[in-house]
């Protein structure tokens, strides 16, 4: 009996900690956290013309702030834009309908997030809104391509500053 | 020469197909195992309550290299704070599961395969048939399945404890940001990461009692042959858990 007993309270302790050990794990290492119900919440759009790798479950931000995330990202193909659907939390019910959407980096490798800012208007997003203003995501790869595109016109410009006519044959 | 190599193919897809006979046997006694749970319990208690010190043991000490490498390695492209991810990510899907799975067979693995073999040994096992009790249902299908019940967990409690491990060490001591080293963590380690790796280490589990069980209870009944297969276990096991690791990660990407 006593035996039989430590036996039953060995295999109960380690079962006990093998389900929370996979308890924490998913959900202290994910980010999905405690949320068994979501919070009260509600759906605002916007689309843009370049989300980069701007992934689902990427927070959205105001301020530094995280109050939401998003939960779709769809293609449009009337419009040729994307449209991401951000699912924010209902305490931040106070939105100007007019505030923009930037698509940003954390940090110089880090993942894409949305930061909203303010904008001035008196009416306050509500559930299946639309954010009109919109800014893509920041591509490194155009950067370059530009800042190299400008660089070299710069120096053909500087070095036919007298011969404009030469100009179209540079370009070409 | 070719003969020799056809031959011993031959033995080895022979063998193959007896180990699945043999699983499917068990499987087939499975249901009815578990309304006599206290056999079950019994092993879980044997198999994995006794490995627990072991495992711990491993997984702090794991999750301690994880942070040390890794903050050296993080720290040439000065993103330290990527180590909680980085260990966590390697802890959850890959170490955990296949350092468990390899302790299990040299722990629990040879335990089985040693008992079972000198059971059939010393004819307890024949004892039984003449009572008409199947040595299967009563004494290989509990085994079995306390070692496919454990395994998980088991592994689950190492990812937990080598976490903690990496985040001694990277943050206590090489002073990471323990903000950063917690908040990157939760933000890429993705459900399907942790899903990858239970998925491991309950496939591993199978994996590892079936050849315990398998090996102990088609042990030749002499002290050599039981050696035998508890080496044969072990040596197995190993290599069975990475070729199968291979297999499932080449599945889930």
């Amino acid at each position: 009996m006593r035996k039989t007993h430590t036996l039953n309270l060995g295999t109960g302790t380690f079962v006990l900690l093998g389900f929370a050990a996979l308890f924490y794990l998913t959900t202290q290492t994910t980010s999905r956290g405690l949320s068994f119900s979501s919070p009260p919440h509600y759906d605002v759009t916007a689309k843009f013309d370049n989300v980069g790798d701007l992934k689902v479950g990427a927070p959205v931000s105001m301020s530094g702030v995280e109050i939401g995330r998003v939960v779709s990202i769809d293609f449009d193909s009337k419009e040729y834009k994307a449209v991401v659907v951000m699912r924010l939390n209902a305490r931040y019910n106070q939105i100007p309908t007019d505030s923009d959407a930037s698509i940003y980096t954390q940090g110089l490798l880090g993942g894409k997030f949305i930061g909203l800012t303010a904008g001035g208007a008196e009416t306050y997003l509500k559930d299946k809104d639309h954010i009109d203003f919109t800014q893509s995501a920041f591509v490194l790869e155009n950067l370059i391509g530009q800042v190299l595109a400008n660089f070299t016109k710069s120096k053909a410009d500087a070095e036919t500053p007298a011969a404009p006519d030469a100009k179209p044959e540079k370009a070409k | 020469m070719l003969r020799d190599a056809w031959q011993s193919m031959v033995e080895a897809l022979v063998t193959l197909g007896d180990v699945v006979r043999f699983l499917v046997r068990l499987l087939v006694q499975t249901p009815s195992a578990f309304l006599r749970f206290n056999l079950i319990s019994q092993q879980i208690y044997n198999s994995g309550a006794l490995s627990l010190v072991i495992i711990m043991l491993s997984g702090l000490f794991v999750g301690m290299v994880l942070g040390l490498q890794g903050y050296q390695l993080l720290q040439r492209f000065g993103s330290e704070e990527a180590l909680g991810t980085a260990a966590a990510i390697g802890l959850v899907k890959e170490l955990a599961p296949v350092v468990t799975a390899l302790l299990f067979a040299g722990r629990a693995g040879t335990a089985l395969a040693s008992e079972l073999g000198l059971m059939r040994a010393t004819d307890q096992l024949a004892a039984m048939e003449m009572m008409a009790v199947d040595p299967i249902r009563r004494v290989v299908v509990p085994r079995f399945l306390g070692g496919v019940i454990a395994m998980p967990l088991l592994s689950a409690i190492f990812s937990v404890i080598g976490i903690y491990g990496a985040q001694l060490v990277g943050v206590q001591i090489m002073r990471v940001d323990a903000g950063s080293f917690w908040s990157q963590m939760r933000a890429s380690v993705g459900l399907s990461d942790i899903t990858e790796g239970i998925v491991k280490s309950c496939i591993f589990g199978v994996a590892c009692s079936l050849i315990a069980v398998y090996e102990g209870y088609y042990a030749t009944p002499t002290a050599e042959g039981v050696g035998l297969a508890t080496t044969r276990t072990v040596v197995t096991s190993a290599v069975v858990i990475l070729f199968l690791d291979y297999l499932i990660t080449a599945a889930f990407l």
